[in-house]
């Protein structure tokens, strides 16, 4: 039983992490009805403009943060702008395939620049294991909980409270009302790129601190895209608790089954969610207009 | 007789109320038309038609069945065929390809005889077509357009078009959403003689939404004018235009404005 | 020209007396050329028919239908595995596995769709992704009978006392399967049922209210492609005789999605000239990386995945943004230009 809880305390303090990464395919989903496959991309790439300044360059980890964000937000305004907004107004999944498409190309590019073995990143997280009572959990893990959850608050009060947080939940609504309303759809869809780019910098780093850093960490994110969908894709809260669930499942279904498990979990409760609820654990269903 | 009968139909979208009580039918054979202001509800009214929304209470009846349950691709088999408000053609196809996906009911082949094309298929592909060329494509005047794809035509022959695929399957209670909106005054003229053909060859009973007047009144058999999602008065169009509640909710507006 | 005969004409599979000498024309050089063509080429030929099939496929599910599946590369496995495991175990003949194969995958897609499909919006997505990881998940670890990452080595496929062990005799088999499913899908698509598929992908609720039964139909759609899968999964298996997990892997559904979309979606031809293209692509940049590794020293076996991956994802990206109906389109612009040549510029 201890063991069990200690796995689950890891679990959900994995699942941190994940809220992060889901709360940046959210954003975009919300604004512009598209899956941002390229996401785990953006993590994994950011991880290794971290892991140059930091260690090839030698620079304190918080000049080596400012960079890799305004990298980060850069690669997504290049992508928004060069690759998204010539296909708006396309089919939707035209739309998806295209940042499939670049999500691969910059796996390949990053294969092909950082080669494909795997390197460690430098902890700036302190290794010493917290204990919550009773329960030891890895000190890394609990650090990036921490890290990603005060992101997670950040970006949520953010989005509720700030004048562009109103106008992206507006162009979320209606589109083409908030367009006659004067707000810029352009650069509500360009804000949520950077929203995106930001959670996608800070969880890329804390992944590749968590594990270890290669061009394909970003995998990771196709699992927490498969959270979205647990969490109904309409609901910001309800994907922030799926994705601790699935950090839970993850670890508790490695434990019981074995780390070959982990992996496919968040698909098999996705497919099982999708069997029962068809609209997410906690999202609604929408009224058709027609 | 009539082919479509609306019970009472109540619908609403969270608290706001589109339909309250909303009762009217439409003869066999006649062309009924349904006026009113915009956002009367007429649209909601057709959608509850088609089996895209669910009335909160109420029936829809069918020659005289209760259809408010069955689901909107069910009821293309029972005969009701519609067109859209703004102009719903499958845009990546030919006007061709259009009209034959209105015959979709009456085909009767599966993936397996379709991917072989022998024996039924083939007969049924080539009955259909020239179905469409002898009845359709000869009545609407579409010959010359047959095989352009559709978004290179003009908005009047668009809905032409759209017309001809809710014909194709001879239906019997055909649904028209604004057929001659943005259309100029030839254009409209060719489409009214088109529907009044089409009901003098099947018998279809027709029920229609529009907003020209001269076109209502010259068409319909009778009219049914909503306000705020409730009835307001029923009758020929010379009651309909001089009932005086009429005229304060909607010809008054018009006139005023 | 409108005259009342036309249009039967019209509606046949061949329109004119020219279409049929091509036709027969290469009938007759697909019948010539293996037996005299030079041994690489033929291999080759015979991979780009069961990458066309397969492109065919999944062209149907995305193309057509308008349905994203990023699983096509594992149910081409599960295709591949049921060829090789009713060879292996049960000594059946290829004309009976292939077709159990086609048809378990199709069985299998359907499983992972009908949850997905029953709902309106990009769920399929997800679904196929988990159809991906989750299939490729089972080839690994179900060890008693795959064999995990070791695999399955399959005798080559016989008929009538022949033995099909070399490119040449494989061409024979691959090429007419690939043939009729071609035409079995371009069929498809002047009938009722393939443009019930596509008034889909256009508009999904209006083709409901033309009696289209949406759940019913994207499931047909799927559960076809995904047949087109399993079968050319299985000739795979018999192709390279052998099976193994890593060949059914995410990159290549990726590769099949550049192949659909290259080609060019909803289209026969398209699938045919996106296969053409994304199998000789690999072959071009193993040249290129090779000429260049030479003369800059760069390790050629470290280069040449990550190449491929770019140049997959830089083409899907690049012929969604400039050439969204691929190939296929650029091909009708030149046979115009070139039949109306020299009256337009």
């Amino acid at each position: 039983m201890q063991i069990f809880l200690e796995y689950s305390a890891l679990g959900i303090a994995a699942g941190g992490v994940y809220a992060l990464i889901a709360l940046g395919f959210v954003v975009i989903f919300k604004a512009s009805q598209t899956f941002n496959f390229a996401m785990g991309e953006m993590m994994m790439v950011s991880a290794y403009v971290y892991f140059m300044c930091v260690v090839l360059m030698g620079w304190n980890w918080m000049v080596g943060l400012a960079v890799t964000i305004a990298v980060s937000v850069l690669i997504a305004l290049v992508m928004e702008r060069l690759i998204l907004r010539p296909m708006l107004g396309r089919p939707i999944i035209s739309l998806v395939m295209v940042t499939f498409g670049a999500g691969i190309m910059m796996r390949g590019i990053a294969s092909i620049i950082w080669g494909s073995d795997t390197d460690q990143m430098p902890s700036f997280l302190s290794r010493d294991p917290v204990m919550l009572g009773e329960l030891f959990i890895p000190g890394k893990t609990a650090r990036a909980f921490a890290v990603a959850v005060a992101v997670v608050v950040g970006l949520v009060l953010y989005f509720r409270y700030s004048r562009a947080g109103v106008a992206l939940r507006a162009t979320a609504a209606d589109q083409t009302t908030s367009f006659a309303m004067g707000i810029n759809v352009h650069r509500i869809f360009a804000m949520t790129w950077v929203i995106a780019a930001i959670s996608g910098a800070i969880s890329g780093i804390l992944m590749a601190s968590i594990n270890s850093l290669s061009p394909s960490l970003g995998l990771v994110a196709l699992n927490v895209l498969a959270v979205v969908i647990l969490g109904g894709m309409d609901s910001i809260g309800g994907v922030l608790v799926a994705g601790l669930i699935v950090g839970w499942l993850e670890a508790v279904t490695g434990y019981l089954l074995g780390s070959e498990w982990r992996d496919i979990t968040p698909y098999i409760a996705a497919l099982l969610v999708l069997l029962t609820r068809p609209h997410g654990l906690f999202g609604t269903k929408p009224i058709e207009r027609i | 007789m009539d082919v479509l009968e609306i019970d009472n139909i109540s619908l609403s979208f969270g608290g706001v109320n589109a339909l309250t009580d909303v009762s009217m039918s439409a003869a066999a054979g006649k062309i009924t038309a349904v006026i009113g202001p915009n956002g009367a509800g007429k649209t909601s009214l057709f959608n509850v038609v088609s089996g895209f929304y669910k009335p909160n209470h109420g029936a829809v009846r069918m020659a005289g069945v209760d259809i408010t349950a069955v689901r909107p691709h069910r009821r293309a088999f029972l005969g009701i065929a519609r067109t859209f408000q703004n102009v719903a053609l499958f845009r990546g196809m030919t006007v061709l390809d259009n009209i034959k996906l209105g015959a979709h009911t009456t085909l009767r082949s599966g993936p397996l005889a379709a991917g072989v094309f022998l024996g039924r298929t083939r007969r049924e592909e080539s009955a259909l077509r020239e179905q469409i060329e002898r009845e359709v494509i000869s009545l609407l005047e579409l010959d010359h357009i047959r095989h352009k794809p559709v978004q290179e035509l003009s908005y009047g022959l668009q809905k032409r078009v759209e017309l001809a695929r809710a014909l194709v399957m001879r239906p019997k209670l055909l649904l028209l959403d604004e057929p001659v909106a943005g259309m100029n005054r030839e254009e409209k003229g060719e489409l009214s003689h088109f529907i009044l053909e089409a009901r003098e060859r099947w018998q279809t009973t027709v029920l229609l939404i529009e907003h020209d007047m001269g076109m209502v009144m010259d068409l319909s058999d009778r009219v049914v004018v909503l306000n705020f999602g409730r009835n307001i008065a029923a009758g020929t169009s010379y009651e309909v235009k001089h009932n005086p509640e009429v005229i304060s909710a909607y010809l008054g507006r018009a006139e005023a404005s | 020209m409108q005259i009342t005969t036309s249009y039967i004409q019209d509606e046949a599979l061949f329109r004119t007396r020219g279409q049929i000498v091509w036709a027969v024309l290469l009938g007759a050089v697909l019948v010539l050329f293996p037996i005299f063509g030079p041994g690489h080429w033929v291999y080759f030929c015979g991979l780009l028919a069961i990458n066309i099939i397969a492109t065919t496929g999944l062209n149907i599910i995305t193309g057509y239908t308008g349905l994203l599946s990023l699983g096509h590369a594992a149910f081409m496995g599960v295709g591949a595995y049921t060829a090789a495991l009713l060879a292996v175990h049960f000594n059946m003949p290829f004309y009976l596995t292939l077709p159990a194969a086609g048809a378990l995958t199709a069985l299998v897609g359907v499983a992972f769709g009908l949850p997905s499909l029953r709902i309106r919006g990009l769920y399929l997505v997800i679904a196929t992704l988990a159809a991906q990881f989750i299939l490729h998940f089972v080839f690994v670890e179900w060890d008693s009978l795959t064999k995990g990452d070791v695999g399955l080595v399959l005798e080559p496929a016989r008929i009538f006392g022949i033995t099909l062990n070399t490119e040449r005799h494989m061409f024979f088999l691959v090429t007419p399967v690939a043939i009729v499913m071609l035409l079995f899908a371009h069929n498809l698509f002047r009938s009722r049922v393939g443009r019930a598929f596509v008034a889909i992908r256009e508009r999904d609720l209006t083709a409901e209210v033309l009696g289209v039964h949406l759940v019913k139909y994207k499931l047909m759609s799927f559960a076809i492609g995904s047949f087109y899968a399993g079968v050319a999964g299985g000739l795979m298996a018999y192709f390279f005789r052998f099976v193994i997990p890593e060949q059914y892997g995410l990159l290549l559904s990726v590769f099949f999605l550049a192949s659909v979309i290259v080609g060019g979606m909803g289209s026969t031809l398209g699938s045919i000239l996106g296969a053409l293209f994304m199998t000789i692509l690999p072959e071009v940049l193993r040249l290129i990386v090779q000429l260049f590794g030479d003369t800059y020293g760069v390790d050629v076996t470290k280069v040449l995945v990550p190449l491929r991956e770019t140049v997959f994802g830089l083409l899907i990206v690049l012929f969604l943004i400039f050439a969204p109906h691929g190939l296929v389109q650029i091909w009708e612009r030149i046979r115009l230009a070139v039949a109306t040549w020299p009256l337009k510029g």
